[in-house]
């Protein structure tokens, strides 16, 4: 922790970056995001096993993006929305300096390359209890899956909490927000929970890093973070690509390939 | 002038049976996979009776989702079909006093000038049992704002926890009287000894009154941009309020036919305001947060001579970046005191 606020502090003393964003102390004994700007607040700057929250999605947002060169403190999953960010051409290099937080110490990841090096070297690896549920909802008949996904998402109010503390959904105008026409509901009924989530999922295909921020910043508990992750993992196995690997790629979804798998067309 | 009895925790089970058996549907805190939610109550255990629910109660008054009108199209008419709201007769039982509160919130909006007949419709059918909190967290802010843990504002009965357990019964309106007639034998004459369990302690965080004022000339304040620099714009902390009142409505139609809905909308989202020029007058996340923080605790007392918020924290709570409302609206009391 001292590693870190030392070097957040040097950084901003040094006018290197303008801010770093980072883990703090929150409600009890939870942690939240906080933006450091000022050397002497780099003590307020926390990391323990509670900091777990993707804080890549800040990355993106034009408040933040206004204040100047960004560090910003970074777990595994963090390093990947990077990449994926850069890959889809959201983020300059010059813009963003990476602190991985690596066996308790700190890491500065200033070029793209050099965090492509260090997630190559960071086993993916999606927690035990998701891939369970994963591996539960893969053997269910499709009724059953589809009276899974009725009842969870039945408590959906479309706060789209998942959606805003998401590193890839940083679209400006959203589809869900497109009222002219109206593609997907905008009320919170079965129908609008249902087609916001599978688009969401859809268009997270191959690009979700999964870091599964989604899912924890559910208010009402819905594990949607199992259909990005599902999704995620369909486009690796049809691919071999993955969501936040590399900083240059032609995206699966997007790009046709004379080799490119044909066996899901039945 | 209030009642006061006192109902054993197995009478409360009769009085709950006696509530199903007149057609009431019962619903409160309760725990249903590790969260607390307002839920269907068949027996006394159901009943969580510290901790806040995640999403509040509004919804059985004001539903996310629900049809205002239906209509079809017949050649160059079209017909119009009234929809009569659905208000079974509903009891909240063991609410928390804040949520019990927070239904004024909603009634001074939905009464503003038109009457809301769906709202007061199921508000007309809904009797409120409160039950006082003996537990508080950080997030909780009542006192801040006048209230107390053991506010009878909004109950039609409040219960309160004895030490030797049991409850004291207080009932406070007709519905509640109404409520106690279905099973008067469960009910004691209060003993002048009974010992209430003591009401949780929360520590006042700053005064609402002062907020009031010192709001008048913190419009400009740098405050909102430090503050909802980690706002993700979300709108968790508006869906799961119990005063949030918001709503969008929606034509869902097709050629033949459609139907008008209400659903929830939230001042913290971008579209909220944004005009069908192009133009958005709150553009960017500091000014939302800035509305939620006056239309809560500037607009709402100067115009409807109430508060929008009863300090329940559930906002708070359910951030997904926890902007503690609490914390905020302390340092917002703080930094108008230094000027």
């Amino acid at each position: 922790m001292e590693a870190l606020q030392n070097k957040a502090k040097e950084l901003l003393a040094a006018s290197a970056v303008k801010v770093v964003i980072g883990y703090g102390k929150g409600t009890g004994e939870s942690r939240r995001p906080i933006f450091v700007r000022a050397a002497e607040r780099a003590g307020d700057l926390v990391v323990d096993t509670a900091c777990t929250q993707n804080l890549a999605t800040y990355l993106t947002k034009a408040e933040v993006r206004a204040l100047g060169r960004i560090a910003i403190v970074a777990i595994p999953s963090t390093l990947r929305s990077i990449l994926q960010l850069a890959a889809e051409k959201q983020l300059r290099e010059e813009n963003v300096l990476a602190l991985a937080i690596v066996d308790g110490g700190v890491r500065e990841l200033a070029t793209f390359d050099a965090i492509e090096e260090a997630v190559a070297t960071i086993p993916d690896a999606i927690g035990e209890a998701d891939q369970k549920m994963i591996d539960k909802l893969t053997a269910m008949s499709v009724g059953e899956r589809r009276a899974f996904w009725a009842d969870e998402l039945g408590r959906c109010v479309k706060c789209y909490a998942c959606r805003s503390s998401c590193p890839m959904c940083y679209c400006e105008r959203c589809t869900m927000d497109c009222n002219r026409p109206q593609w997907i509901p905008v009320a919170s009924h079965a129908i609008g929970n249902l087609e916001y989530h599978m688009v969401r999922a859809m268009h997270l295909a191959g690009r979700c890093v999964e870091c599964g921020t989604c899912g924890a910043a559910c208010p009402v508990g819905i594990p949607v973070h199992l259909l990005t992750f599902f999704a995620e993992q369909t486009v690796r196995r049809q691919f071999g690509q993955k969501g936040g690997a590399s900083a240059k790629l032609d995206y699966a979804m997007s790009t046709f390939k004379p080799d490119d798998k044909e066996t899901f067309i039945r | 002038m209030s009642e006061r009895y006192t109902i054993t925790e197995t009478s409360v089970g009769s009085f709950l049976q006696a509530m199903t058996a007149s057609g009431r549907r019962v619903l409160g805190p309760k725990l249903v996979a590790g969260r607390i939610e307002i839920a269907d109550i068949n027996t006394f255990a159901d009943v969580v009776q510290n901790g806040q629910s995640v999403v509040s109660a509004k919804g059985v008054v004001f539903p996310k989702v629900e049809r205002l009108l239906k209509y079809r199209f017949e050649g160059k008419n079209i017909a119009l079909e009234d929809v009569e709201p659905q208000a079974q007769p509903t009891v909240l039982f063991g609410l928390r006093p804040c949520e019990a509160r927070a239904f004024h919130a909603l009634d001074v909006v939905f009464n503003w000038d038109s009457k809301d007949k769906f709202f007061n419709t199921r508000m007309a059918n809904t009797t409120v049992v409160g039950l006082s909190c003996t537990q508080a967290d950080e997030s909780c802010f009542c006192t801040s704002l006048g209230s107390r843990p053991d506010d009878t504002q909004g109950s039609d009965i409040l219960l309160s926890p004895l030490k030797a357990g049991g409850f004291v019964a207080e009932v406070l309106t007709d519905k509640g009287k109404a409520l106690v007639a279905l099973a008067k034998d469960t009910f004691q004459p209060l003993a002048d000894d009974a010992a209430l369990v003591p009401p949780a302690t929360v520590a006042p965080a700053f005064d609402a009154k002062a907020l009031q004022q010192e709001l008048a000339a913190m419009f400009d304040s740098p405050l909102w941009a430090e503050q909802s620099l980690r706002c993700l714009g979300c709108g968790a902390c508006a869906f799961v309020c119990p005063t949030c009142v918001c709503f969008d409505i929606q034509d869902e139609a097709d050629t033949k036919q459609g139907q008008r809905l209400r659903a929830w909308d939230s001042c913290g989202m971008r579209i909220f305001t944004l005009h069908a020029s192009g133009h958005n007058p709150r553009d960017k996340q500091s000014q939302r947060w800035r509305q939620r923080v006056y239309h809560k605790f500037a607009y709402y007392p100067e115009r409807l001579g109430t508060l929008g918020c009863v300090g329940c924290g559930k906002c708070s709570r359910a951030c997904p970046v926890d902007m503690n409302l609490k914390q905020h609206l302390a340092q917002v009391a703080e930094a108008a005191s230094q000027g």
